[in-house]
């Protein structure tokens, strides 16, 4: 099983890259963009098939370490 | 005086830190992150600059696993003067010993120049040879300096004074150069003895070098 995990500033903390990349969007002329967020995705090949407990330490794992969740949120998606 | 100072893979301002403080008249001692236990007769330990772990993931966001940093928290949640300086405060956040997170500069540029900064508060053993309002300018190196904390925390960082320095223009006017939210450069935890910032004392010893600024803020902790 893997997890993704996608990792990206809370809404209400400024993205500076984003707003730099909304930017040079809008210089080529895409103007249908009326926002960018980014951010970071970590892949985790896990060893387990147990989604419950795969969930659980996943969680647990962005709590800790992978996000700082003073400003950032993360999602976890199993596949 | 004593003073302890952690070096983890990729810190660069350990010497440089050490330099300063022995000048000042303290003995130093560095400590690898390996160690379990800082040296007994501690008086103030130092988590000194550089890019720990090469600032992956998160700038100080590994080194906060290092062995050495169980006995950093013991020792500050037992009343032991920690400061934490550039990468040190953002291990510090990470940590959870000193409140808020250093994001990516708004400019998105590494910035390294002389900055002024304001005393907002010294009733704290780092600042009380200044003055509140003395201007100091030291400098800043740094590409994760924008200092965030939520509105509640924001709060409670004015209401007990654990704001200790804001960058200003020379005239003590806010100028912002990472966009650090109310222009924050430094703060302290609610006990006063954890102390975190981005501006580099230490690079501030000498007037022929550009400022010697440093000197009285590094003095505060010989009392």
């Amino acid at each position: 099983m893997k997890a993704i995990i996608n990792i990206s500033l809370k809404a209400g903390v400024l993205d500076s890259q984003g707003k730099a990349v909304h930017h040079a969007l809008d210089s080529l002329h895409f103007s249908m963009v009326s926002d960018v967020r980014i951010g970071k995705q970590v892949i985790l090949q896990l060893d387990t098939e147990d989604k419950t407990k795969a969930m659980s330490d996943v969680t647990k794992m962005c709590e800790e370490l992978l996000a700082n969740t003073v400003i950032e949120d993360y999602e976890i998606e199993l596949v | 005086m004593k003073v302890s100072i952690l070096q983890f893979p990729g810190t660069n301002c350990e010497y440089d830190t050490q330099h300063a403080f022995e000048e000042l008249g303290a003995t130093t001692e560095i400590v690898w992150h390996k160690e379990e236990n800082i040296p007994a007769d501690t008086d103030l330990l130092v988590v000194a600059g550089g890019f720990s772990y090469g600032d992956y993931l998160r700038s100080g966001a590994i080194a906060k696993f290092s062995p050495v940093m169980k006995a950093v928290s013991t020792y500050a949640e037992n009343g032991g003067k920690v400061l934490g300086i550039c990468n040190g405060f953002q291990v510090l956040t990470e940590t959870g010993l000193l409140p808020g997170a250093l994001k990516r500069n708004d400019g998105l540029h590494f910035i390294s120049k002389h900055h002024h900064l304001k005393v907002q508060n010294n009733d704290n053993v780092f600042l009380e040879e200044l003055n509140n309002g003395d201007i100091v300018n030291i400098p800043i190196a740094h590409h994760d300096g924008n200092y965030f904390v939520d509105e509640n925390t924001l709060k409670e960082l004015y209401d007990n004074n654990q704001i200790l320095l804001t960058y200003t223009d020379a005239d003590g006017n806010v100028k912002n150069p990472n966009g650090s939210i109310d222009s924050i450069a430094g703060v302290c935890n609610k006990e006063k003895n954890v102390f975190g910032l981005m501006p580099h004392p230490e690079r501030a010893m000498e007037a022929l070098l550009g400022s010697d600024d440093g000197v009285k803020m590094l003095k505060g902790f010989f009392k």
